[in-house]
């Protein structure tokens, strides 16, 4: 994350810089809110720092257990653990840092203990929170925090969903302040922002559509937030509904478009996504990696319904032709053979055309979408650090090669896979693609 | 000819260099410690540390390991006298047929070598992509915190000497 590329976006009077294009970060993993940050002097109308109602009594009655469960679906598909909890941490207790172009943020406690969670908040505050970006406590908080999403969920959904997290174990923590560049930091700014970008009229469903892909529309625009990753950015971080699902850089990764053609020879069918958000992959198209895994651990909790409803809607986003042949480029030969050497040894066991993997059903490299993107990048994060999994858990694991291969090498690798596997022109740079996203960019 | 430095020591070998590293240290040079389990990363049996990082030989192309520092269980001590990780391993028995328990060994050697003291999550994260089929984990895993133990112990006694 490069600082400097970013000249003060001011607030909306002042003239706009020009900045590079700027793109936000993945979900969050775990923040923890820090009580420091006051916002800046409002010179909009600055919400009430007063809670807007009684705390909730920790002693209230207890919550419906139908509604209880239908929260834990809709939170899995909101996939609310993923940011909420830090790594090793307690489940939604947050604490755990997400980088994004302004900076790094921590995301907050959002367990039922009164002092350091959501503990006092009533069912008015929590849906404050989630559809106005408004806490308890008055304070604005960044829409890193998908509410612009959450902000037209139905009424019933935000119940459950509230009767879901006040059932959570209470976790004592506090998350580290954090750390924004000016003037992102400025929380007196959101309220601007808000106008300028917040949607929060009612959901309507379709008409024209069947029940299944309004179902599916809806969970996706709204709880599921799949633009906040999956759609291009502005210079004020805000999503840029003209590119909607036109593919974004998140944590690392590229989350690729979801509107228009598939990367890879094959399109996409429902079913295959379908398969694909329910376990983590589909052996036409590859796997899903980086902050995309653990959005398909959650998918796989909820309500099959629910997430064939989202494969529908998805599915109807792209297009169902196949993509064009293209021309393979012309490679350099020397290099080719480099590549080549490398891949027969270090890739062939288990991606080669006769290879046991490749024969018990993983996708051929040809299929993939990362081997067909426009961008090597996330070819790049599968070489350098492979598939991993939770210590313990189930799961694809393919070794990464960032301690046996240099960047040159992986380059090297990487430019005969795409010119075998991949009618799409050669990529461009890789070895300086290689080095930067090896450190982290 | 394909030039490699093993346990210190420079060697040549002729090989095609697609050719994974354990063929070469078990076919040529007659280091047997590391084992072929799977041949696909997946196992561990073959682990050794190149560059000070645990790497699968199985998946090392030797054309791609010119110049670079590898290092086998062979290199860190004799069945006469034992390396502090392999002392540990002994100490602890970790060892039922033996047959992941090189690649253990090397991984051990690594995670110790770049975190002296590692808490036992970080050691359970660490041993993770090593598979055991005698199932002797619970040995292995007092084994790795008995080697942070001798480890330490040596880079005490020895003041500036590193601890390999």
């Amino acid at each position: 994350m490069n600082l400097r590329r970013y000249a003060a976006a001011v607030p909306l009077a002042a003239a706009v810089v020009s900045l590079n294009a700027c793109q936000l970060s993945a979900p969050p993993a775990d923040p923890q809110r820090a009580a420091g940050q006051i916002a800046a002097a409002p010179s909009a109308a600055a919400p009430s720092a007063a809670p807007s109602s009684a705390p909730a009594s920790s002693s209230a009655a207890p919550f419906d257990a139908a509604e209880v469960a239908r929260g834990r679906d809709l939170a899995m598909i909101g996939n609310c653990i993923s940011c909420h909890s830090a790594a090793g941490g307690r489940s939604y207790a947050g604490g755990g840092p997400i980088r994004t172009p302004a900076g790094t943020l921590y995301a907050t406690n959002i367990t039922p203990d009164d002092e350091t969670g959501i503990g006092r908040w009533s069912a008015a505050d929590f849906r404050r929170a989630m559809q106005e970006g408004i806490a308890r406590d008055g304070r604005r908080l960044f829409p890193v925090f998908p509410y612009d999403h959450f902000a037209r969920l139905r009424s019933d959904d935000l119940s459950a969903l509230y009767a879901f997290f006040m059932t959570r174990e209470p976790v004592r923590a506090t998350a580290p302040a954090d750390e924004l560049a000016f003037p992102f930091g400025a929380r007196g700014l959101l309220g601007a922002w808000n106008a300028l970008y917040l949607d929060d009229s009612p959901w309507r469903d379709d008409p024209a559509r069947s029940a299944q892909w309004n179902r599916g529309a809806y969970l996706a625009e709204t709880l599921a937030h799949c633009g906040a990753c999956h759609t291009p950015r502005n210079l004020l971080l805000a999503e840029d509904r003209r590119r909607a699902f036109a593919g974004a850089e998140v944590e690392g990764w590229e989350a690729p478009p979801l509107k228009g053609p598939a990367a890879g020879p094959r399109p996409w069918t429902g079913d295959e996504l379908f398969d694909y958000l329910r376990r983590g992959g589909n052996d036409a198209h590859g796997s899903a990696a980086g902050p995309m895994l653990e959005v398909t651990r959650n998918l796989g909790q909820a309500p099959e319904s629910d997430v064939r409803a989202i494969a529908v809607y998805v599915a109807s986003l792209m297009d169902a032709a196949d993509a064009a042949a293209a021309e393979p480029a012309d490679a350099d030969d020397t290099a080719q053979r480099r590549g080549a050497t490398l891949f027969a040894g270090a890739c062939a066991g288990c991606h080669g055309a006769d290879a046991p993997r490749t024969l018990a059903g993983r996708p051929p490299l040809a299929l993939t979408t990362s081997v067909n993107a426009a961008s090597p990048r996330n070819a790049i994060q599968f070489v350098l650090h492979g598939m991993q999994r939770p210590p313990g858990e189930r799961g694809s694991y393919m070794p990464g090669f960032d301690a046996m291969l240099t960047d040159d090498q992986v380059a090297a690798v990487l430019a005969y896979v795409r010119a075998r596997y991949s009618p799409r022109p050669a990529w461009r740079d890789l070895p300086a693609q290689v080095a930067r996203i090896r450190d982290g960019g | 000819m394909i030039s490699l430095n093993v346990n210190g020591i420079p060697r040549r070998i002729e090989a095609d260099a697609a050719t994974p590293l354990l063929y070469v240290l078990r076919g040529e040079l007659n280091l047997n410690g590391a084992k072929f389990g799977c041949g696909l990363g997946q196992c561990g049996a073959c682990t050794v540390i190149v560059d000070g990082s645990a790497i699968f030989s199985c998946l090392a192309p030797v054309g791609s390991l010119e110049g670079r520092a590898i290092r086998t269980i062979e290199g860190l001590g004799t069945a006469d006298l034992p390396g502090p990780v392999q002392r540990a391993f002994i100490d602890e028995q970790a060892a039922q047929c033996g047959y992941c328990i090189a690649g253990m060994v090397m991984r051990t050697q690594a995670l110790l070598e770049q975190r002296p003291s590692p808490s036992d999550a970080e050691i359970r994260d660490h041993m993770d992509p090593g598979l055991c089929r005698c199932g002797t984990h619970m040995r292995i895993l007092r084994a790795v915190r008995r080697a942070a133990g001798y480890l330490a112990a040596a880079a005490g006694s020895t003041g500036q000497r590193a601890a390999r």
